[in-house]
């Protein structure tokens, strides 16, 4: 009776080790037999070679206590690596943080990012378009609060980190996995208590312990029958790179969130009208009303009363000389959280976990931050000769990571969901909002202190 | 490792004495068995009536014309099974039998022994890590032998067997060993390094005289007969400059309150009975065990347990449980008492540079 009282107090995992005889449909539990063992054992198999896949398999073979451990990397596409990188410059651009940067430096791969090509920003400036509200972000001392760096010059160098690996980490190219068998919490003496992989062309890995990276739809995360809290947005992001009407010619990357038509239309149409079509919405007040217009100026002489400095120097919107050809993309956008992070030797990480809007650029410095936590508390166990799949240590990181990442969900969420209308209302609530943290450097502070991590 | 004695004992009799005597030694055993008590003398009715009920099958034995030698070996047996000349009591042993399935879910009976892996396996390898000189990375105990005594279903064998030890589990119960060995059979690293032997400690002194780098005993103590003989034999099997760890709990009204009824009535996180408050050992008694049976002693660190959050701490304290390091002296025979400090200093200056943290 105590006994049982006293799971009932002190067993918060149990919920989570649920004995599902291996997964969903007819599969059942690996035997342990001779074809069964002779697949090879893997201390840790990553599912996904994007850059938050690469990123974890590079850390954790350039970690020092996974010196003798083998760990696999699972990715449908080819090998991409470029020695030489074109001119012109790829419409996929992430806008990497300066913890992201400690991340890709702990193993390496910044300096191969420094050689190649990126561009740090030290200011962000963002516009409101009904109304003359504006915010600007920028760090007081000179560090850089980030850098804009293509996927492919991100990819090109963690390939060549993991090649200074490859007797630990083992890529397999083109090979996409196709299903995965679970094994009991506990096992019995017929069942591996591995997870078992099984590969397109039929090859078969065993692990200790699964990592998904592969991507908002997930298909660990879904064998893994982990709720996922999804919602698409009616809207996809058109990208392109732009050319500035600059003295220089310095190019831009562009990320338009839209509706799915307008997105299709900016798609579509010549390359003179999609430059004429960004320019306006810069600078075109047609969203504009008097009404905010005069609540936001009455505000912003109120806060200059308070603070005189209250607003800094005001860039004006750029305007776009040329987009360059062939640059145009578009992709859906839509939100998702995973409602667990782990399972009983699974991990997710990335887009896996959870999807945001693009308007923050935090999408992959989120998972670089699953990254640099996952790969911390897997060394440390490591370090304690701790069963690498075991729930508890995995759980250490789904608190740390979920306290961090549900906040800036919900908050670019809310973003989104509050820059989306132009009812007057809640123009003003946003207006009067952007203003009053425009004014307030110590909330600006830790809102970028935030997103910088 | 009663199965072992008895086994011995009654190949010993059938061999010499024929199928009578077999026949009295093993109705004695199944006696002994059947109620709980130890086979030890004690006083008490039952241990009287079993001391009366070998007296008569002996007498029976006597009138027979048995060869001297014969009248010996069942003497010997005899012997054997009267003293409480051993370091395992079968009383605990048939409360660990119950549990002998249980001991890998992290979650049931056992996770308070689980989660204290989060402190002794780092205690033991930084003390390790701190004491030699060299290291490989990634395996920082790699080419330590370390015998893990009362090992049970090998919870603490698997992580020194993962950071690159070659552990030797032994424990009295077989079945714990059968659960144990099934346990590591898939890691194939695992399968290498560690290897498990039901036995007790005194059975492996003859052919494991001096061959252990370290020993670990962790929670055993508390559970053995003879705390004496258990040092002692330890003091045999380590190498000298050998390590031996151990963690058990104080003998204080606090650890009764706290361990014994908390613990395993009120809160159930021990499982009911595991612990007798009156075989708990004081660290003072410990050090002076072991210092008098060639041991000094390097550090006592007192460790805390929450059942709130299942983790255990270190803490200034060793009123419950307690952590004690202590070094088998080197071969001239140092004297058991040393300046610790300068100790602490000639360990420092032995370990050269680089811990892989």
């Amino acid at each position: 009776m105590a006994a049982a009282c006293g799971w009932g107090l002190l067993s918060p995992l149990r919920g989570r080790l649920r004995l599902r005889p291996g997964g969903a449909g007819p599969r059942a539990p690996a035997r342990a037999n001779a074809s069964a063992s002779a697949a090879p054992l893997y201390d840790v198999v990553v599912s996904g070679g994007g850059m938050v896949g690469s990123a974890m398999a590079a850390a954790l073979g350039h970690d020092i206590h996974f010196h003798d451990k083998k760990i696999a990397l699972l990715e449908a596409g080819p090998r991409k690596e470029y020695d030489r990188l074109p001119d012109s410059y790829s419409n996929r651009v992430s806008s990497i943080s300066p913890g992201s940067a400690t991340l890709l430096s702990s193993f390496g791969a910044w300096d191969h990012v420094c050689s190649l090509r990126f561009k740090s920003f030290r200011r962000m400036q963002v516009w409101d378009a009904c109304s003359e509200a504006m915010i600007i972000f920028e760090k007081d001392d000179l560090d850089d609060m980030g850098y804009i760096v293509e996927n492919d010059v991100v990819m090109s160098a963690l390939t060549k980190q993991l090649d200074a690996v490859a007797d630990r980490v083992e890529v397999f190219y083109r090979s996409r996995a196709v299903g995965y068998t679970w094994p009991l919490p506990y096992h019995s003496c017929d069942t591996s208590p591995w997870v078992q992989i099984e590969l397109a062309d039929g090859r078969r890995l065993q692990t200790k312990l699964l990592i998904g990276a592969d991507g908002h739809n997930s298909v660990v995360r879904k064998e893994a029958e982990i709720q996922n809290i999804e919602h698409r947005y009616d809207q996809s992001a058109v990208v392109a790179t732009l050319h500035l009407s600059e003295l220089s010619d310095t190019a831009s990357s562009l990320v338009w969130s839209t509706s799915h038509e307008h997105a299709s239309e900016l798609l579509t149409m010549d390359e003179e009208s999609f430059v004429d079509s960004i320019n306006s919405a810069f600078w075109s007040n047609i969203n504009h009303t008097d009404f905010i217009d005069t609540a936001g100026a009455v505000f912003r002489s109120a806060i200059s009363l308070l603070r005189p400095s209250g607003t800094a120097v005001r860039q004006l919107p750029p305007s776009v000389a040329k987009v360059d050809p062939k640059s145009r993309a578009m992709f859906p956008l839509g939100m998702g959280h995973a409602t667990e992070y782990v399972q009983h030797r699974v991990a997710l990480i990335g887009d896996a976990a959870h999807r945001v809007h693009p308007l923050a650029g935090q999408g992959v410095n989120l998972g670089f931050g699953d990254v640099a936590c996952l790969a911390h508390h897997l060394s440390a166990a490591a370090f304690n000769g701790k069963d690498l799949g075991s729930l508890k240590h995995l759980l250490k990181f789904e608190t740390e990571r979920q306290r961090h990442n549900v906040s800036l969900i919900a908050a670019i969420d809310a973003l989104k969901r509050l820059y989306s209308t132009r009812l007057a209302p809640l123009v003003l609530l946003r207006t009067w909002g952007l203003q009053a943290t425009n004014a307030l450097p110590p909330l600006k502070e830790q809102i970028v202190a935030f997103a910088s991590k | 490792m009663w199965g072992g004695a008895a086994g011995r004992a009654l190949g010993l009799s059938r061999a010499l004495a024929g199928r009578r005597a077999a026949a009295a030694v093993a109705r004695c055993w199944r006696a002994a068995d059947n109620d709980h008590g130890d086979l030890s003398f004690q006083t008490g009715p039952r241990g009287t009536l079993e001391n009366t009920t070998w007296k008569i099958q002996l007498k029976s034995h006597i009138t027979l014309p048995v060869s001297l030698t014969e009248i010996k070996s069942l003497f010997t047996t005899k012997r054997l099974f009267s003293t409480s000349r051993s370091t395992v009591d079968s009383k605990e042993m048939k409360k660990f039998q119950l549990l002998a399935h249980k001991w890998w879910d992290e979650e049931g009976e056992y996770s308070a022994l689980h989660s204290m892996n989060d402190i002794r396996v780092p205690f033991i390898r930084d003390t390790l890590l701190n004491m030699s000189n060299n290291h490989q990375l990634g395996n920082p105990l790699s080419g330590l032998k370390i015998l893990d005594v009362g090992c049970g279903g090998g919870l603490l064998s698997e992580p020194l067997g993962r950071l690159g030890a070659s552990v030797t589990g032994i424990d009295p119960l077989e079945d714990n060993i059968r659960t144990a060995d099934q346990h590591k059979s898939f890691d194939p690293i695992l399968a290498k390094r560690v290897q498990y032997k039901s036995s007790s400690l005194e059975e492996i002194v003859e052919e494991s005289a001096e061959t252990f780098d370290v020993i670990v005993a962790s929670e055993v103590v508390e559970h053995v007969a003879d705390l004496e003989m258990f040092i002692k034999c330890c003091y045999q099997v380590l190498k000298p400059e050998g390590s031996l760890f151990i963690t058990t709990i104080n003998k204080t009204q606090l650890s009764y309150v706290l361990g014994i009824v908390v613990a395993e009535k009120i809160i159930g996180i021990v499982p009911e009975g595991t612990h007798e408050w009156e075989k708990f050992v004081p660290p003072e008694e410990l050090q002076r065990l072991l210092e008098s049976s060639g041991f000094s002693v390097k550090a006592v660190n007192g460790m805390l347990y929450n059942p709130l959050t299942g983790s255990w701490s270190w803490t200034e304290s060793t009123s419950i449980n307690y952590a004690m390091h202590a070094v088998k002296s080197g071969g001239q025979g140092q004297s058991s008492y040393t300046d610790p400090s300068s100790e602490m200093q000639r360990e420092q200056h032995s370990a050269t540079a680089g811990t892989s943290m």
